[in-house]
């Protein structure tokens, strides 16, 4: 019931996306306006917590009197603006976008939704020869997380949480140009030598499995990762008074991950080191002396 | 603050303010969620300023770092509101119509000119000058504190001296503005809010109000409950100390290592007739007991909330089975209930929730299905149509204003009890690092890439003139004890000012050095400033 200034009204924009009538606040993005609609719109390098990076393309839209697609996760709507998502232009650039990173990374471990997309616009990765082409061994230099590139599909958003978006660490970029990019620390030293806090924001965003828990990554070597036997539930960090939302996922009565959700104001999904992984104590409770 | 202890505003105020003083806090590392909210405010152009004797992580964001001496705090901000007054930058308009005792206030301040100040707090004139003017001038200001004011000895005034500042300027009870002690621990403050402090009952009512009372003793079945005000933890001590205290149960603490001169804690506890330890492990404190009742863990093996330092109360839940034999914390002490002779039978987390509401207004509307719904509630939330609270004290800016007005406290300088002398040169601060917590009982239990071992921080300065090297192991000791340690040079400190954490006492007993002179209002020891001196180990064959 506090008096808060929440900024001056904003005007309504009326545009039409396939076809379809919708009005929407002034600074809108296209792809908000899309889900409005329920339209299901890809996107890999976007989320909400993040800036738009424009990285990926796989969300690009036709809109009329534009000469080239134009990314829904960055673009503002405008008055009168005519939107389509699901013309043979879109379709085959959304198709392309799709077949070329899986050509060229592993995107197995991308969630289901992005096999979805692939399926829907028939993307054949396969089209364009051995798959993998950035194939390389998994960075593993510290015990709470792995780095394996040859999932990296380069969307930016590991560097952006690890920067101004959330960290403001700066212990990641993109090195290289063209072919050559890729995201390293600073003089490509291993973790413990970089900037690194370890607060797996860069987990917690990356979208293709390349940035992995150790634990994760065990259990998987191992063959005893089964998302279908875990269960996540919600708790606050047991730390500092801050009161971080924390989903444990718990296989077999352990924690094997820590997340937190992405839409909830005290986190908007980001953890230090001891939310993200200091959970161990609770399942160690041996009749030894501690502390 | 103004009888409700919470920190007054939301963690979004601080993306959304001018100015942002961070005073004796290392938010970076301590409360690094919050610190995601105040770079946003930084980047959207907010000033931060660090008040610490230290040049924390923190520090390194901030605009200006005022590094003062251990504990002269109250000097620093007394020389502020005298430099603000001077200035006409005091909010006359609010002091008159929402405050009292502002004339005792500006006299005592008066006598903190820059000069004085510059002299007890080590910090040049000019800065204090400036962060003055620029706290005094900005629109929306906010002050977050953390232990740095409250381990002290005199505690409390150091928390009036802040809450001064703000009511000078108009700084409290409008958005963006606000006074934030940023809690250490998940539940501290829900622990207050649920009647864990001397004198109150749950939703900070007054245990001695007579009506109050007869609410809560109706409420329970005209159950009987003393009326007067208990003890905090060092009177406790004290108490023990006397022989008045005689047995003790314990929840969910390790006083045998959180408490300061540990060798005193240690000998009480094991003194006592009874002590009886509630906790998730068999810590130093268990090991002294006569029962442990193993626990389920809070945060992932029991059901219940917790409330943050932005008051909001959010639901913690089972998410893993205990361990064999360990049980939830309601279960044991309606067990223990039941066999004092009074059936309580098998209440739910939810139930006990609900009685609390019906007897704590300020959290009357917070049923579950709305904690889960909203993402947890800030409290005050009065029913179950009420959104809760943003901010705290809006009150203030009615004309008239509704209800009391805040009062300013007049607080005078008074230097840390353990007292600097050519015996005992050095002061020894301490704190937290990013990836430990406390005594380390939970942190220890996994490996962090940024661990390194306890060790005595020094400035190279003092390294250079103690003839010691990075990495030697030294002798520390204090008037109440010694340890041995390795020393680490460490650039954010100063000559003359030595850092250690508690994290790790299998390693080193910090707490073998601290002193507890205690604040005798809020009942914390003075951790953050002890004198110690700093001896090479002589060695074999010298």
């Amino acid at each position: 019931m506090n008096e808060v200034f929440v900024g001056l009204p904003k005007r309504m924009v009326k545009i039409s996306v396939d076809g379809t009538d919708v009005q929407v606040p002034e600074g809108t993005t296209i792809l908000e306006a899309c889900r409005r609609l329920q339209i299901d719109t890809p996107t890999l390098c976007q989320l909400e917590t993040l800036t738009p990076v424009n990285v990926c393309r796989v969300c690009v839209v036709e809109v009329e009197g534009s000469r080239v697609l134009v990314p829904a996760c960055s673009r503002k709507v405008e008055p009168e603006m005519k939107v389509l998502t699901d013309s043979e232009r879109v379709r085959h650039s959304r198709r392309l976008v799709l077949e070329l990173l899986a050509s060229s990374v592993d995107m197995a471990l991308c969630a289901q939704q992005v096999h979805g997309w692939m399926a829907r616009y028939g993307a054949k990765p396969e089209r364009f020869g051995a798959a993998a082409t950035v194939a390389q061994p998994v960075k593993i230099d510290n015990d709470l997380y792995v780095r394996d590139y040859s999932r990296c599909i380069l969307c930016y958003k590991c560097v952006e949480a690890c920067g101004v978006d959330a960290q403001n660490t700066f212990a990641i970029g993109v090195a290289g140009r063209g072919f050559d990019a890729h995201i390293s620390t600073e003089f490509t030293v291993e973790l413990p030598d970089s900037a690194c806090v370890y607060c797996g924001n860069c987990i917690g965003v990356c979208p293709t499995g390349a940035l992995m828990f150790k634990s994760e990554y065990d259990m998987r070597q191992a063959g005893t990762w089964d998302e279908s036997q875990q269960k996540v539930t919600e708790t606050v960090c047991p730390y500092c008074g801050v009161g971080c939302m924390l989903e444990l996922h718990v296989q077999d009565n352990s924690i094997v991950k820590v997340t937190s959700p992405l839409d909830h104001s005290v986190t908007a999904g980001h953890l230090c080191v001891k939310g993200r992984f200091g959970f161990q104590f609770v399942q160690q409770r041996s009749r030894e002396t501690k502390g | 603050m103004f009888g409700a202890g919470g920190g007054t505003s939301s963690y979004r105020e601080a993306e959304e303010t001018d100015l942002i003083i961070l005073w004796g806090s290392n938010a970076r590392e301590t409360h690094p969620i919050f610190f995601h909210h105040l770079l946003r405010g930084v980047r959207n152009g907010a000033r931060l300023i660090a008040v610490d004797p230290r040049r924390t992580g923190s520090g390194e964001w901030a605009d200006l770092w005022l590094g003062l001496d251990v504990g002269s705090d109250i000097s620093l901000a007394n020389a502020m509101a005298r430099e603000i007054i001077h200035e006409g930058l005091a909010n006359q308009e609010f002091i008159g119509r929402a405050t009292s005792g502002y004339e005792d206030y500006a006299r005592c301040v008066e006598a903190y000119p820059l000069e004085r100040a510059e002299r007890e707090t080590g910090v040049p004139g000019e800065a204090i000058k400036e962060v003055a003017h620029a706290y005094g001038r900005a629109d929306r200001g906010m002050i977050c504190w953390t232990l740095g004011i409250t381990e002290h000895h005199n505690a409390t005034d150091n928390v009036l001296a802040l809450i001064n500042l703000a009511l000078l300027t108009g700084k409290v009870g409008r958005y963006g503005c606000g006074l934030n002690p940023l809690r250490g621990q998940n539940n501290v403050q829900g622990g207050g809010d649920m009647g864990a402090i001397p004198a109150r009952l749950p939703g900070f009512q007054d245990l001695q109000d007579p009506a109050i009372h007869q609410k809560f003793s109706s409420a329970w079945g005209g159950a009987k409950f003393p009326d007067k005000k208990g003890y905090h933890l060092s009177e406790m001590f004290e108490a023990m100390e006397h022989g008045e205290l005689k047995s003790a149960y314990i929840v969910g603490e390790n006083p045998a290592r959180s408490e300061a001169d540990q060798t005193r804690a240690v000998r009480l506890l094991s003194g006592l007739d009874h002590l009886v330890v509630q906790d998730i492990f068999l810590t130093q404190t268990a090991e002294l007991a006569h029962i442990v009742l193993p626990a389920a863990a809070g945060w992932a093996e029991s059901e219940g909330t917790v409330t943050n330092s932005e008051r909001r109360v959010q639901r913690v839940r089972r998410a893993l089975q205990p361990p064999a034999g360990a049980r939830d914390d309601i279960e044991i002490i309606s067990e223990l209930a039941r066999r004092l002779g009074s059936d309580w039978g098998r209440p739910s987390a939810e139930a006990v929730w609900d009685e609390c509401r019906s007897l704590s207004p300020m959290h009357a509307g917070m049923a579950y299905r709305r904690l889960d719904e909203l993402g947890g509630i800030q409290w005050p939330c009065y029913d179950e149509d009420h959104p809760g609270t943003l901010f705290l004290h809006e009150r203030l800016w009615q004309d008239p204003v509704e209800g009391p007005r805040a009062p300013f406290h007049a607080v005078e300088h008074d230097p840390p009890v353990d007292q600097l002398t050519e015996e005992f040169p050095i002061r020894l601060t301490t704190g937290r690092r990013l990836d430990s917590f406390n005594t380390g009982v939970q942190t220890g239990g996994y490996t962090s890439p940024l661990r390194t071992r306890e060790a005595l921080l020094i400035s190279p300065a003092d390294g250079a003139s103690l003839g010691v090297l990075d990495g030697e192991r030294v002798r520390a000791s204090s008037r109440r004890g010694s340890v041995e340690v390795p020393v680490r040079f460490d650039a954010s400190l100063r000559p003359g000012l030595a850092f250690m954490t508690l994290h790790f006492p299998d390693q080193v007993s910090t707490n073998i050095l601290t002193i507890d002179a205690t604040d005798p209002k809020s009942g914390t020891a003075e951790f953050k400033a002890s004198a110690i001196r700093i001896d090479k180990l002589v060695t074999a064959g010298a």
